[in-house]
């Protein structure tokens, strides 16, 4: 089989005593999107933390596409093409859209010395962008975040990722806080940032979100993963939910190996 | 949002509150006492304006980055006072002595940032604690007396800062260059310039900036530094202005040129702010100073006027933004 697109291999993480993470083994392929599932405390969120530079491992190994990489920052993660979206927090309420998008990587006009944004370029970027990740609604691109709604910002989140070629998107519960159609909406962006070659770590509490746009769904509790290759299409959510909630391995294997049709 | 009209898009604009308030304010006056807006009297009020035009203007960048500097009321007092202490002392030239009032200027602004980024204090504490760093080393050095400053007459520095001339009635100092200047270089950077896009980040989400790659600290820094530097040059063309160097001048000045700001539509929270707002509020209060002497209120209750222009203008700014986040 192919090098998956991330590898994490035997990771440790212990704050203090507190063992989050034990020997963790966790990978992506390339164009797929991942459910990361498992409840309060399991190490989802540290997992995360780690894969995107926010936390150093204590020991184990990241590899993308089979190469190793040290990520000491969320810049370092961004640089090797992780980008993580945690509910409005990569966002800057105050600027428009455009320029969150370009944020950091803002194009210059000629003459450089003069350090000056290239805001018509930012501005028809912004707008096909929203066009490609599929927000229907006419918005003009130097709308201010603040006045999105929490829908759309993750939209923007999501566009800036795909725009700058991040090979991994993760969002970190995309879908809180959101009404039905706006959830569709980000479940929808989700997808297409798959079909353009994209891919996806989905984590939500809300399982039944995880089911509607997951290619692979994998568990996570008490800091090991428990199960990472569930199928949404052959695994009921109620199955989903026992594994999440802990039973014996042997009872995860039955409840795998018995592979019911799902919903 | 779109098929607004151009005057609901002139109304919407932060700058736009301000901008009422200072022609109400202006027609106020003129209809108390028409000298209000004799060439003589628009000479003097703008000849101090743009001094402390020129320190709100660099606070407006510092504050949208989310930060504050309460320094630079000392500063104002302690650069003139160390040039002509250096220039009296037979030490340098008045220009060399200038130039070291600007780099010390800078050190400070740099002792700031550091303290503000690396250390991690509040800047409201650390800018307290240089404001009396900088104000006592005024005093000390010149046991508290104003320096002797007759000998600026014919010098290219002074020229060049505060020369002064007449456009008809009008008398003119070079100053009011100096000032148009920074608006409009301030007010392109802020607004058009790459560096602008990562002042107003720093201030809104620095987290989000830095995820982005965009050196935060640095941009705080430098904007420490370019506070210092306005207010030194501000004290100094003050100084050479009026021909003194007194320890004690500046005194209170941080706290108006905060208030400049805050009415002028820059957030006190950071993330979002305007040059020209700014610009703005400078003229309101300083207007506003002039105007009540004029037509026969105390100077003393000066401080009352001004607190009601801040509140009155908060209240507007936060109707405005409820009505902006409830999307009307």
């Amino acid at each position: 089989m192919a090098e998956p697109l991330i590898r994490m291999q035997n990771i440790r993480k212990s704050y203090g005593r507190v063992q989050a993470l034990v020997d963790a083994n966790f990978h992506v392929n390339e164009r797929e999107i991942v459910g990361l599932l498992g409840d309060n405390g399991a190490g989802k969120s540290t997992l995360i933390k780690v894969l995107s530079g926010a936390v150093p491992l204590t020991s184990g190994d990241i590899f993308i596409r089979g190469k190793k990489v040290t990520l000491r920052s969320t810049s370092d993660a961004i640089a090797q093409g992780i980008e993580t979206i945690y509910q409005d927090s990569a966002l800057v309420t105050q600027l428009s859209i455009a320029r969150n998008l370009f944020l950091g990587r803002e194009p210059i006009k000629p003459p450089r010395f003069l350090n000056r944004m290239d805001q018509d370029a930012m501005n028809t970027v912004a707008r096909d962008l929203l066009k490609q990740v599929g927000i229907s609604k006419n918005i003009p691109p130097t709308t201010p975040i603040g006045s999105l709604s929490g829908g759309e910002r993750q939209a923007v989140a999501i566009a800036r990722a795909m725009h700058f070629d991040s090979d991994l998107i993760i969002l970190d519960e995309p879908t809180n806080n959101l009404g039905v159609a706006e959830t569709q909406g980000v479940l929808s962006f989700v997808r297409n940032a798959r079909d353009s070659g994209h891919s996806c770590i989905f984590i939500a509490h809300n399982i039944h979100h995880v089911f509607q746009v997951v290619d692979r769904i994998v568990v996570m509790r008490r800091g090991k993963v428990v199960a990472d290759d569930i199928d949404p299409k052959t695994t009921t959510v109620t199955e989903v939910e026992r594994i999440i909630t802990g039973m014996s391995d042997k009872d995860i294997r039955d409840a795998l190996a018995d592979g019911k049709p799902g919903h | 949002m779109e098929n607004h009209s151009l005057t609901q898009r002139l109304i919407a604009r932060p700058e736009f509150g301000p901008f009422v308030l200072l022609i109400v304010e202006i027609a106020v006056f003129w209809g108390f006492n028409h000298d209000f807006l004799s060439p003589q009297n628009i000479s003097n009020t703008l000849a101090f304006t743009v001094e402390l035009g020129l320190i709100a203007l660099a606070m407006t960048l510092l504050m949208t980055s989310g930060e504050f500097d309460l320094s630079v009321g000392s500063l104002f007092g302690f650069s003139p006072v160390l040039m002509w202490t250096l220039f009296n002392a037979g030490v340098t030239s008045l220009e060399m002595g200038f130039v070291i009032a600007l780099v010390v200027a800078a050190l400070i602004g740099l002792v700031n940032g550091w303290f503000v980024t690396q250390l991690k204090i509040p800047s409201f504490l650390v800018t307290l604690g240089m404001l009396l760093v900088v104000r006592g080393s005024a005093l000390f050095i010149t046991d508290g007396f104003p320096q002797r400053t007759w000998s600026a007459e014919g010098s290219w520095l002074a020229e060049a800062l505060v020369g002064d001339f007449f456009i008809g009635p009008f008398r003119i100092y070079m100053s009011l260059f100096w000032f148009i200047a920074a608006a409009i270089a301030l007010g392109y950077v802020l607004t058009q310039s790459r560096t602008g896009n990562w002042i107003q980040a720093a201030g809104g989400n620095p987290n989000a900036a830095r995820a982005r790659g965009v050196n935060v600290n640095g941009v705080k820094v430098g904007l420490f530094v370019l506070s210092s530097l306005m207010a030194s040059l501000a004290g100094v063309i003050s100084s050479l202005r009026t021909s003194a160097a007194n320890p004690n001048s500046g005194t209170g000045y941080e706290l108006e040129v905060i208030a400049m700001v805050v009415i002028g539509g820059t957030a006190l929270t950071g993330g979002r702010g305007t040059i020209i707002g700014t610009v703005l509020g400078i003229l309101i209060l300083r207007v506003m100073r002039n105007g009540i002497v004029l037509i026969g209120v105390p100077g003393l209750a000066y401080n009352i006027f001004i607190g009601a222009i801040i509140l009155g203008m908060m209240a507007l700014h936060s109707w405005l933004e409820r009505r902006h986040q409830a999307g009307t």
